[in-house]
């Protein structure tokens, strides 16, 4: 195993997957907690009307795609925010109308084409340095947001009315974790690709949910198992000269579904013991 | 309304004057006036949709009056929110958070401008007195979700409890509980309302009438029954009975001619 990893790009690939296991571990808990799985799904989807943006208009990766997604994220936060039972609705529209404009808007883009499947499952073996420092600085600016307003967050995140009335600044705190997510998806995308970031995001978070007995040991415990899918995923790809991206989430998917067939058993073989 | 001359003179902890509410222009609340005074024990009862978890909602300022004013400890009321203890009505808000009886009644410790981590062996001593006050001591490291309904409705009145509030409101406490847990419930209210203002929301009618001190029907409109006029004794006789057989107000929507208060 550890022979794959000898080459630089391998160690690229895999110091990206470990810091985009924090980020998703530590911001995917806060999107399971709080059900917005939804939600990020749109932002991720929504962003690619960014990146066609950015190529049509010849700005910047980062300004076009970031400024696009952080619009459209906080249309629908204020939307979640304001109308829960209609959000659903709204999300799925920007959802499919920011696919169609970045796609309309690549087409209209004369020469380069971005290619859809980079988009979808990134390029993770091709990990330039610089954009590890960049999602080093990301993971370092979340990681020391959350723990400083660790507090409010868990009491928004368990009962936004309560936290209300105990004076936490829901409305600013609420848009502001939006846009930390925003931000979270738009750069792990371009690293990993849109189908890893909402694997990433909610696989493991969601496996942590159920023995975690606070939001900060699901956090940890998250990023731990993004961690072990990461690398496990890569050293299978590596081994059976497959594509890295859907390796991941395979290894991420099996140890979903295995962990509910664990559940079920242990739940059926209390039940018979209470019987 | 001429009821609020019958209570004390001195400054009211809650006083609404002549509030209107309405949902998308469906009026909810009309012309209520009440004024609560410290050591009052409100049973508020009403039909569903009758406004009650509005009004307490009003007096929370998580929403704001229509017309009219609604005051809390002198201050307009969501500046003095994190001053009054409060148990919603749902105890089934996210069963599967990964969080413990503590850390829910933690999260009443949290108030404007002051973070808890500041003084947290107090805030957590605090706390683990609220749990066992209210009997919750051999369940303060549980998972929220692995308590029974009733157990997490005690969760939730020790996180109301923690800071001492001088205003207490619950919103149906006892939805979750059965009808022995009921009166041990109330019994439990009566203590605490030695030295707490409560106003409670409920259905139980007929357990809740031998505890309280006073009972507000609200249905759009508000009628206000000072300790006088509503005894157990006399809410007995009506077993098993309704709002309607009870307070005029919840008689304002129907046709029948509005009996002069």
């Amino acid at each position: 195993m550890m022979d794959a990893f000898q080459f630089e790009f391998m160690q690229n690939a895999l110091a990206a997957g470990l810091l985009a296991s924090i980020i998703c571990g530590v911001m995917g808990s806060i999107v399971v907690v709080n059900r917005i799985v939804f939600l990020s799904g749109g932002i991720a989807h929504t962003a690619y009307g960014g990146i066609g943006l950015a190529f049509f208009m010849g700005w910047p990766y980062l300004v076009g795609t970031l400024g696009f997604s952080l619009a459209a994220a906080m249309i629908m936060a204020a939307v979640t925010l304001k109308a829960r039972h209609r959000a659903d609705t709204l999300i799925g529209v920007f959802w499919a109308v920011g696919m169609a404009v970045g796609i309309i808007l690549i087409d209209l883009s004369p020469g380069y084409n971005v290619d859809l499947m980079s988009y979808l499952f990134g390029s993770i073996l091709t990990v330039p340095d610089t954009d590890l420092w960049i999602m080093g600085a990301i993971s370092v600016v979340i990681v020391a947001f959350v723990a400083f307003y660790y507090a409010d967050i868990l009491a928004l995140s368990y009962d936004e009315e309560f936290a209300r009335i105990r004076g936490v600044p829901v409305t600013a705190l609420y848009f502001l974790l939006i846009a930390m997510l925003t931000v979270t998806i738009v750069m792990v995308i371009q690293v990993v690709g849109l189908i890893l970031v909402i694997a990433l995001l909610t696989i493991p978070p969601f496996i942590m949910e159920r023995y975690a007995r606070s939001l900060a040991v699901m956090m940890v415990g998250a990023t731990a198992l993004g961690m072990v899918f990461t690398i496990s995923g890569l050293w299978l790809s590596c081994s059976f000269n497959l594509t890295s991206g859907a390796s991941i989430i395979l290894v991420a998917g099996g140890a979903f579904f295995l962990n509910l067939m664990v559940q079920r058993f242990f739940l059926t073989s209390r039940k018979n013991a209470d019987g | 309304m001429p009821e609020n001359n019958v209570q004390s003179d001195a400054f009211p902890l809650v006083r609404i004057e002549d509030l209107d509410f309405s949902y998308s222009g469906r009026p909810v609340l009309q012309n209520i006036n009440l004024s609560v005074h410290e050591n009052d024990f409100i049973a508020m009862i009403g039909p569903n949709g009758g406004g009650k978890t509005t009004l307490l909602k009003l007096m929370l300022g998580l929403l704001k009056p229509e017309r009219g004013t609604v005051t809390v400890l002198g201050d307009r009321p969501d500046r003095v929110s994190h001053q009054i203890g409060y148990v919603p009505q749902n105890v089934n808000i996210n069963p599967s958070f990964p969080v413990t009886s503590l850390d829910v009644v933690l999260m009443g410790k949290l108030a404007p401008g002051q973070r808890w981590a500041k003084d947290k062996a107090q805030n957590r001593s605090d706390a683990v007195a609220a749990l066992s006050r209210i009997g919750m001591a051999d369940y303060i490291h549980a998972r929220i979700g692995e308590l029974s309904g009733g157990q997490r409705q005690r969760v939730f009145i020790a996180r109301a409890l923690v800071t001492r509030p001088k205003l207490l409101l619950l919103d149906e406490p006892t939805a979750s509980i059965d009808s022995r847990g009921q009166a041990d419930f109330y019994k439990l209210l009566r203590q605490l309302n030695a030295e707490v203002t409560i106003i409670v929301v409920s259905h139980d009618l007929p357990i809740i009438t031998g505890y309280v001190k006073s009972v507000a029907c609200v249905n759009q409109r508000l009628h206000y029954h000072p300790h006088a006029e509503i005894t157990g004794a006399m809410m007995e006789d009506l077993y098993p009975c309704t709002v309607e057989a009870v307070c005029p107000v919840a008689r304002v929507t129907h046709p029948a001619p509005n009996t002069p208060v």
